[in-house]
């Protein structure tokens, strides 16, 4: 007992302020991809590596204009893109606060005259980079397998209001692995360490769904998860919030197309926040349920929220 | 001719088509399908030789059949023996090694679900990898599979075993479970509160990663590697690469094997953090587990510092790793490792001490050697059952032969013989981590990279912090990737759980659980 004391004692308080956790880029952290503007010409290298075409092109001869998109949903920040730009345009900055409501919010898109484009030594042809599929802005849960199950009542933002309404202190969550690769199981759980202490948010993990407000849902979706995945978002009562945590949440990531997986929570339940990253860091899981809530502390009044 | 090989003819006799000398430390040989049985026999019982995996693949386009490799392990000699056999597509059926091995029964089902064949004489004939709503006749691992838009669900339950009689009842668990982990389904039959059976039914996080990785570019392989099982992610990606490197003869210099050992072991540090500090936290000693999971941050901390990645993603890479660590840093890796010894040596010594912990932990969940054994168990949980065994010395890879270190081995196979394995191998990785930093010499963090070789296969392995994992991966006619088979550790470890458990009450599961930590999504894949 004394020792433990001591140890206590020894270590004091680890606990960082929700202003401290995100005043500043962790040291050394690579984060998302930026792309500079300025230095990008559109020459199309950077499209080649990118192993979940997070990175695509596309021209329209008819404009003369080439479009370039990036998607964070898609994008599983594995710095592939960076050294192969001949002009530097790309820098990883540490950026990982990127949770948003819409799949939209999170694409950057540029667009480039095509023949200004073609001047560039390194230009490549966007008919032999690798092609993507119409992007899904979107939600289409209703097409699920099991999209029967689903109440329409249920469904949608409208019951925003009474949602923050009723969360304004506290908030229960149920975590739901549809499939991950246990990254994201990894960071959701340090969130509990002494460091993070989600708890004093008023952040509480739950055992069961039906005591939760929101699910926390986290991998592709796989095909053998599906049906569990609607039973668990049925089993939470109303009004509930969904967010979809990591990359293959959003999108599918780099298991999208597989033929065991269904792609994105969105195609099963209606999802109200993405917090993209591969995994996305705690800090950045944090940003995303205060997203939901409505309840970024702002850094001037994060002291409301630190328990000292 | 090797000795080996001519004692194998001198046994076999004409079970065995041709032997020859594969990439590496690999050696052939080509069997008939009927002979299987006969060689795995002689394998095992004459040599001594010990079956990791089987992997099954579509190669009708190239030789008009589908290929298995039964694939061996000869400590002796620091060697792999691939037995090799064809099975035809009009005659779908092998020989099933199950009653013979007891290892190899799930590695037959999932041949069965994935490739469409059929083990003959298999004692348990329902489905593993695919659950009852997928339809008959469609296997994802043939080759003319293609990739169809919707693939219908039919009607079907998974059938368990029962156990039938008075006061008996039956608890599912699962696929949701009560704390933040992976799905699986587990199902007790009891008796008041001792489990008298389990049963796991598992793949719901199966997302057809081998599939994905056909066609894929290395680069691309490796970063699906890396999400095999996140935790673990450097050790799929460097057995992944160690396979690409065999494939396209690269040589990966002094300075990047010694880098991979750094970076392997800070991998196995988090792990080992997090599993014990998962033991304190379900005995309900929350001291022990928030110490440890500081500790466990700030590991993650230093290897995003190191690399710019918490889980180590983006390190390893076709002929070498990406990151450097330089002189300066390496004084500064060391001393802030020496600071994270001395304050995990502090918690571990309360540790011993508890006795609400000690009570729950010893002769809890044990696994005889002989199960462990005949299962085929890997790493720390192998290791704790008494069976002493570890790819970093018996098959040595990266930098591992130029190190030394122990290889902890307990004999009660217990949750405190895993937690004191762990705990030795946590002390192992510090002083593996100062030795690897010393010895490392100067040079290219990447070699020279080539081409895969066409039409070869070419098998990289790991000891991951769970335990061996293997990638094996064959190449087709223009050197593209045809076939990748992750052989997980978790995929060995989890069938050992039903025995763990038996006679146990259903409260210390958890415990139990947490103390083998097995990876869902690894053994899914």
């Amino acid at each position: 007992m004394f020792r433990i004391l001591k140890k206590n004692m020894e270590i004091g308080k680890v606990t960082l302020p929700y202003a401290v956790l995100t005043a500043k880029t962790p040291e050394g952290f690579f984060g998302a991809p930026e792309i500079d503007p300025a230095k990008c010409t559109g020459c199309g290298k950077c499209v080649i590596p990118c192993p979940t075409q997070a990175l695509t092109i596309a021209d329209r001869s008819a404009e003369a204009k080439r479009f370039f998109h990036l998607s964070y949903g898609d994008c599983i920040f594995c710095g592939h893109c960076g050294p192969v730009c001949p002009h530097q345009a790309i820098s990883f900055k540490g950026k990982y606060q990127l949770a948003s409501r819409t799949k939209k919010e999170l694409c950057r898109e540029s667009h480039f005259s095509l023949p200004e484009c073609r001047k560039d030594a390194a230009f490549i042809p966007d008919d032999v980079l690798p092609a993507k599929g119409q992007a899904d802005d979107g939600q289409s849960f209703s097409q699920g397998d099991f999209s029967g199950r689903l109440s329409i009542e249920e469904t949608g933002l409208k019951l925003k209001d009474k949602i923050q309404r009723l969360f304004g202190r506290s908030l229960h969550i149920r975590e739901v692995d549809a499939g991950s690769c246990n990254g994201c199981e990894v960071e959701i759980v340090n969130l509990s360490n002494p460091i993070y202490d989600a708890e004093r948010f008023g952040v509480h993990f739950v055992a069961s769904p039906r005591h939760a407000d929101m699910l926390l849902v986290t991998g592709p979706v796989t095909r053998q998860m599906e049906l569990a995945l609607v039973k668990t978002y049925e089993a939470t009562p109303s009004p509930k919030l969904v967010v979809a945590c990591g990359t293959c949440a959003i999108s599918g990531g780099i298991f999208e197309g597989n033929y065991a997986v269904i792609g994105g929570v969105d195609h099963s339940v209606p999802v109200d926040v993405y917090i993209p990253g591969c995994p996305p860091r705690p800090e950045a899981i944090l940003h995303g349920i205060f997203l939901a809530l409505d309840k970024i502390p702002a850094r001037l009044s994060a002291r409301n929220w630190v328990q000292e | 001719m090797k000795p080996v090989f001519q004692k194998l003819k001198e046994k076999l006799g004409c079970a065995i088509l041709e032997v020859s000398e594969g990439p590496a430390k690999e050696w052939r040989v080509f069997a008939a399908k009927d002979s299987i049985l006969k060689v795995a026999e002689c394998l095992v019982e004459v040599f001594g030789m010990r079956f990791l995996f089987l992997s099954g693949s579509d190669t009708r386009k190239e030789n008009g059949s589908f290929t298995l490799h039964y694939v061996f392990s000869y400590v002796q000699q620091d060697q792999f023996l691939i037995v090799q056999t064809r099975v035809e597509e009009k005659d779908p059926q092998f020989p099933s090694l199950a009653r013979f091995l007891p290892q190899a029964n799930w590695h037959e089902r999932e041949i069965q679900d994935l490739l469409g064949l059929v083990a003959a004489g298999h004692p348990d004939s329902r489905r593993l990898v695919l659950h009852e709503d997928w339809p008959h006749g469609l296997f994802p691992l043939r080759k003319d599979f293609g990739s169809p838009e919707k693939i219908p669900r039919i009607a079907g339950e998974y059938i368990f075993e029962r156990v039938e009689g008075e006061g008996i009842f039956e608890i599912p668990v699962g696929p949701v479970h009560a704390g933040i982990i992976e799905p699986g389904h587990f199902r007790f039959s009891s008796a008041g509160e001792s489990i008298l059976k389990l049963e796991i039914h598992h793949f719901y996080t199966h997302k057809g990663t081998e599939k994905s990785g056909e066609g894929k570019t290395p680069e691309h392989l490796l970063c699906l590697a890396e999400r095999i099982s996140g935790d673990n992610s450097l050790a799929h990606a460097v057995a992944c690469a160690q396979a690409l490197e065999s494939l396209g003869q690269i040589e990966v210099p002094s300075r990047a094997q010694f880098l991979r050992v750094v970076f392997l072991e800070m991998e196995r540090l988090h792990n080992h953090m997090s599993d014990i500090a998962g033991i304190a936290l379900d005995v309900a000693f929350s001291f022990g587990a928030s110490q440890l999971m500081r500790v466990k941050e700030t590991l993650l901390r230093l290897n995003e510092q190191l690399v710019g990645t918490r889980l180590l993603r983006s390190v390893a890479t076709l002929g070498g790793v990406r990151h450097n660590i330089s002189e300066a840093r390496k004084e500064w890796l060391i001393r802030e490792i020496k600071k994270i010894k001395d304050d995990f040596d502090k918690t571990i010594q309360i540790l011993w001490q508890v006795d609400s912990l000690m009570d729950r932990v010893e002769t809890t969940g044990t696994i005889k050697k002989e199960v462990a054994e005949v299962l085929g168990g890997v790493g720390p949980v192998a290791r704790a059952s008494g069976i002493d065994r570890d790819l970093r010395r018996d098959h040595p890879y990266a930098a591992y032969k130029n190190l030394f270190f122990r290889v902890p081995v307990f004999m009660e196979g217990d949750v405190e013989s895993r937690m004191k394995v762990r705990v030795q191998e946590v002390y192992e990785s510090f002083k593996l981590i100062y030795d690897a930093l010393h010895a490392m010499p100067q040079g290219p963090l990447r070699g020279e990279i080539k081409p895969l070789r066409p039409s070869q296969n070419a098998l990289g392995y790991v000891e991951s912090p769970r335990g061996e994992c293997f990638h094996w991966i064959s190449t087709d006619g223009q050197g593209k990737i045809s076939r990748w088979k992750i052989q997980s550790p978790s995929f060995s470890n989890w069938p050992l759980i039903e025995y763990a458990v038996l006679e146990n009450i259903v409260p210390d599961f958890p415990l139990i659980n947490k103390s083998m930590n097995l990876s869902y999504s690894g053994n899914d894949r």
